[in-house]
């Protein structure tokens, strides 16, 4: 029997194995951001420890950042506190950091990948739950808790149990105006918000073939949405061209041995899962999440349900309660669902790529953004920024009304000033709708770019796949 | 380090909610405090504040239900965001343990490294003692040796992987026993490791 690309890489890592079914890893790459780090930190201090490897570790500020104009002193005291801790703690430490003033500085998930940090083959860890995104690129990575980021900053290694395997097969080429956001949580609708717990899934097949490394890193961003301990997809020459020439990616010989080891790396056709589920991406529609949870979500042309339409209880008041939150009555169509505030931003959908697809709707329609609407766009990182501006994404978002700001985690989590007013509606390509999440009392509708493009021009949810795109960019 | 735990005694504290993600426990604002002293209070913050609606029969800040440890409530509990934060504040509250029939992944992992107990349980046997627990007083004794929940004279099992039952019952700590069972294979693998899985951050910044 094969193994499996999580196998493979398992197996490299694996240090022990203990008899009650916990293996110790060890860490190869170590992303730490100034929310989750600070107690780790601490615990180590307390105990007289020393991190182990500042070499392989590397942080950012991103969770708690302004993201207006960063010469402005930073209002909120806690903040500056909680981003002060963690310059401290790097420098203490001699860890690479890159503070709200780098101009490589973005969300973590995008920096990891884009600066090469994140490559295929490897263990990374970060303490955050995201962190599956990585697994994009062929990397075996988890989101940790904080004593789980003391035990790695001590020991450069994660005790954990091998987790569950579950392939997913998708089939078909993704309909124009439909990205690989819909997809992801077309997934999560299927198999719901709990129906990967305990697995790594494994994207493959066809439709995640064709898709860029950046969509793919949308799809295995969503992963946690589903449960999922990890997402995993076997990397290709498209993986490599995206690693090659990075800052921190292999260079001249080791470049050559990093791609021996690589070409190793993909699932055996005779590799066995623990489950399997398939998907056909062809007749996708443009997904719209109605309520509390990712797994909420209708297509673009459908209605939103009304408690009468589930069998169980306890389902039935959880719908009805995530209405009354959203403000929806039952049955409401998606197309008739009005929207105050649009954000386009996260570790989900602020590649430039994504930037791209949002500038061709806007780019395409001739239009401005609706009155009543607010509409920002967060870029996944400066770097991101820069490229986009030099492509004048900037100036087309610019000059249809939509915010043009610096990068962070932003309106997703709304830890700093970017938050959904209470009792408003948001379409965001963010990941998570939960109550409050972007804001107390706001309400909100996770999307793909272009939909939520296309949100803050009409002012509603039109379908994606019947705009007009220009082209732009590259 | 965490207390070692064999048994967690007193009132049931019903929550009737599934999918109560950590967002819901503990709010993100409440994320920049750099301590885990003192979130207690942050405990369910936008349910207690009653800014948001709280699930149906919502008791935390009841007196009669005051000093509870044991929050009963249903599945998939503690999804979403890996924010320790929340395991931090239902301790700081007073809560010990955590029954549901599920749990998310990160979430439990944080919760036994801090001696949080999380018991899985049926869906019914939950319903069942929330329903009691909230119609009057019910005291339940969570058994870790012995792998059993004790509650108006009945006694049911539950299952808890050994590690974890052997993590919170001897109170480990998890760095020191990996140094000093592991730090050797820690090193052969860092001796053996190729020069292109390595990186540099501060060389390349
Ligand atoms: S963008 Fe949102 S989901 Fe991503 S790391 Fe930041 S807060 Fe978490």
């Amino acid at each position: 029997m094969g193994a499996t690309i999580f196998d493979k890489v398992w197996d490299r890592h694996l240090l022990s194995d203990s008899p009650d079914g916990q293996s110790l890893i060890y860490v190869d790459r170590h992303l730490v951001h100034e929310v989750t780090s600070p107690v780790a930190f601490e615990g180590l201090k307390a105990a007289g420890r020393k991190v182990r490897r500042p070499d392989l570790t590397f942080a950012v500020m991103d969770h708690n950042v302004p993201t207006g104009d960063r010469s402005d002193p930073n209002p909120d005291d806690l903040s500056v506190r909680q981003m002060g801790t963690l310059k401290a703690n790097a420098v203490g430490s001699q860890i690479a950091l890159l503070d709200i003033f780098n101009p490589l500085q973005g969300i973590v998930h995008v920096i990891g990948p884009e600066l090469g940090f994140t490559i295929p083959g490897t263990t990374l860890v970060c303490g955050d739950s995201h962190t599956t995104t990585h697994g994009a690129l062929g990397a075996v990575a988890f989101g940790i808790g904080t004593t789980e980021v003391e035990h790695v900053l001590a020991t450069q290694s994660i005790w954990m149990a091998k987790p569950k395997q579950m392939a997913v097969r998708t089939r078909g080429a993704l309909p124009r105006g439909v990205c690989s956001k819909d997809l992801a949580l077309w997934v999560i609708r299927n198999i719901g918000t709990g129906g990967a717990f305990g697995h790594v899934m494994e994207y493959k097949g066809e439709t995640v073939e064709r898709m860029s490394v950046e969509e793919r890193m949308t799809l295995a961003n969503m992963a946690v949405e589903a449960g999922a301990r990890s997402a995993i997809m076997s990397p290709d020459e498209k993986v490599y061209d995206y690693v090659r020439g990075k800052p921190f990616a292999p260079q001249g010989r080791d470049w050559e041995e990093a791609m021996e080891y690589w070409d190793t790396l993909p699932s055996d056709p005779s590799a066995a899962y623990d489950r399997s589920v398939e998907f056909d991406a062809g007749r996708l529609e443009p997904q719209v999440t109605w309520g509390t949870n990712p797994g909420m979500t209708v297509g673009v042309t459908e209605a939103i349900p009304g408690p009468e339409d589930f069998e169980d209880g306890g389902a039935r008041a959880a719908v009805g309660r995530s209405l009354r939150y959203i403000g929806l009555a039952p049955h409401t169509r998606v197309k008739d669902i009005e929207v105050d505030v649009v954000f386009i931003g996260s570790c989900t959908n602020a590649r430039f790529s994504d930037l791209v697809q949002a500038a061709r709707v806007v780019a395409g329609s001739h239009m401005k953004v609706h009155p009543s609407v607010k509409a920002m766009v967060v870029p996944g990182s400066q770097s991101v920024r820069r490229r986009a501006e030099e492509a004048g994404l900037d100036k087309i978002f610019r000059d249809a009304g939509f915010d043009w700001r610096n990068s962070g985690c932003s309106m997703c989590i709304a830890m700093n000033e970017d938050r959904v007013p209470s009792g408003k509606r948001c379409a965001s390509t963010s990941n998570r709708n939960f109550e409050n999440r972007q804001g107390p009392g706001g309400r909100t509708h996770l999307v793909s770019p272009v939909m939520a493009a296309a949100a803050a021009l009409h002012g509603r949810f039109v379908d994606a796949r019947e705009l007009d795109l220009a082209d732009v960019g590259e | 380090m965490p207390e070692p735990i064999a048994k967690v005694a007193g009132r049931a504290l019903p929550l009737f909610a599934d999918d109560v993600d950590t967002d819901q426990i503990i709010p993100a604002e409440f994320l920049k405090i750099t301590q885990k002293k003192g979130l207690g209070r942050y405990l369910f913050y936008r349910w207690r504040q009653g800014d948001t609606e709280a699930p149906e029969n919502f008791v935390l800040g009841r007196p009669e239900f005051e000093g509870s440890p044991i929050l009963v409530g249903g599945r998939n509990f503690g999804i979403g965001s890996s924010r320790e934060n929340a395991v931090w504040a239902l301790l700081d509250y007073g809560v010990k343990c955590v029954m549901a029939s599920s749990f998310g992944d990160i979430f439990y992992a944080n919760a036994y490294k801090n001696g949080l107990v999380c018991v899985r349980l049926p869906d019914g046997t939950l319903s069942e003692v929330r329903r009691e627990a909230l119609a009057g007083a019910l005291d339940m004794t969570v058994d870790l040796p012995r792998g059993v929940v004790v509650y108006g004279g009945r006694s049911v099992p539950f299952d808890m992987e050994e590690h974890v039952r052997e993590r919170l019952t001897k109170g480990l700590d998890d760095i020191s026993l990996t140094l000093s069972k592991h730090g050797e294979a820690i090193g052969k693998y860092e001796a053996a490791m190729p020069a292109f899985l390595k990186v540099r951050p501060a060389k390349v910044l």
